[in-house]
């Protein structure tokens, strides 16, 4: 038997031990996030997936649903919170989508792009941070890393490698290879592992297919993120 | 009888002119905005200076040097409001792409030690403006009403931010006009 919660007036079905963002996910209604993955454990690290639960924000990748509770999601508030939040990563890292590989399939512009953010805001950090080429097949820039910890998880919970690890606290976050030289090409990394397909940003390149496909035609060129929905059921 | 025009002025600081070539794909409708703007200063007129009573100021481009900054401050004086128009104007874009560089180290590269250039001096004619340190985006400098992001926006994203402002609508591009690439 299904229970029910209720989501922006609308009555969502889950399952028992099921959280909100998985539940409004397979009811085909799309709450923005960036670390989520279905196919990983939460980590509820960018917060763009915060919801109001009875009035309080919470993140709705890791809150479990309750029968009988009342989500706000798709409010002016809160997705103003959410544009603010996504200014704080663009001005955090250096994202200039004009030189990209991963502009429009780059699932934080998209998300950006879904909150209408128009500009950064905010100052700039411009960051010094070196990309690390030394891999044969894979790029990794770390200038665009927004730290969701997907690699890190992939790597750990799926290769069994343990490649990626997020180094330092606040601010001074930063991601990190697991190698005494530091450098991709010094561990056992390769194009096949989950850790190479997880990345929502424009970190972990493949080599030489930059722009196969051309900007324009790609996959949030063609469709909006969100719309139609990653969904499991019908809506 | 018509009301009074409104002045829009534009002008490209550390930027490609690539925007205004993409203010000028609006084509044939360039016509139908001519019945409700005129053109102050702008690439477009080379009128030099911004009049005083300016309605619009479309900025391209960011900062890279000091007269950038002379010029922002005058339009932003000088204009009711104000644009900030393609990745430029907005993050900084590709000139930006050298701040995470020493201003002396790249100087230093570019008329000194890049191969092929002999008896390189690094340019210091007091006509000349003084790079900044960093290449910054207009709004961490100067209040900035609007943007247009894109590199550059289309012909089509510019007409929907003006014609939304000129019907007094708070603009708004959709999906497909909105793009920062």
């Amino acid at each position: 038997m299904s229970q029910y919660f209720t989501l922006d007036g609308q009555s969502i079905p889950f399952a028992e031990g099921q959280t909100i963002l998985q539940a409004a996910q397979q009811a085909g209604v799309f709450i923005p996030h960036l670390c989520y993955h279905p196919e990983f454990k939460p980590h509820g690290s960018c917060k763009l997936c915060t919801v109001k639960v009875n009035g309080r924000h919470t993140a709705s990748c890791t809150m479990r649903a309750v029968a009988g509770m009342t989500v706000e999601s798709d409010t002016e508030e809160i997705n103003a919170e959410r544009r603010a939040l996504t200014q704080m990563l663009f001005v955090e890292g250096n994202h200039f989508c004009p030189s990209c590989e991963k502009s429009g399939n780059c699932q934080l512009q998209a998300t950006a792009y879904h909150l209408g953010m128009m500009s950064p805001h905010f100052d700039h950090f411009f960051p010094n941070r070196p990309v690390d080429a030394s891999h044969p097949d894979v790029l990794l820039d770390f200038n665009r890393c927004i730290l969701c910890s997907l690699c890190v998880r992939a790597s750990r919970d799926v290769d069994g490698k343990n490649v990626f690890a997020l180094s330092g606290r606040g601010i001074g976050t930063h991601l990190i290879v697991n190698a005494k030289s530091g450098r991709l090409a010094d561990t056992d990394f390769t194009l096949s592992d989950k850790a190479a397909q997880v990345c929502p940003v424009g970190v972990i390149l493949k080599k030489r297919q930059g722009f196969a496909v051309p900007i324009g035609e790609r996959r949030y060129d063609k469709a909006p993120i969100g719309a139609p929905v990653e969904t499991t059921e019908g809506r | 009888m018509t009301t009074k025009k409104l002045k829009v002025a534009t002008t490209s600081l550390a930027g490609c002119f690539g925007c205004h070539m993409s203010f000028l794909d609006i084509d044939e409708r360039l016509f139908t905005l001519l019945e409700h703007i005129e053109f102050d200063r702008s690439p477009l007129t080379d009128i030099k200076t911004v009049s005083p009573d300016c309605d619009i100021g479309i900025i391209e481009g960011g900062l890279c040097n000091a007269e950038n900054v002379h010029v922002l401050r005058d339009f932003r004086k000088n204009c009711k409001v104000l644009i900030a128009i393609g990745a430029c104007a907005i993050n900084g874009g590709l000139p930006a792409q050298r701040n995470h560089l020493s201003l002396p180290t790249i100087l230093e590269e570019v008329y000194h030690t890049s191969p092929g250039l002999s008896n390189g001096l690094i340019p210091n004619d007091p006509e000349l403006p003084l790079p900044l340190n960093k290449v910054h985006p207009i709004h961490e400098v100067v209040e900035v009403d609007y943007f247009i992001p894109g590199c550059p926006p289309s012909g089509d994203a510019i007409w929907k931010v003006l014609t939304d402002l000129l019907a007094g609508r708070q603009p708004e591009l959709g999906h497909g006009l909105m793009h920062y690439d």
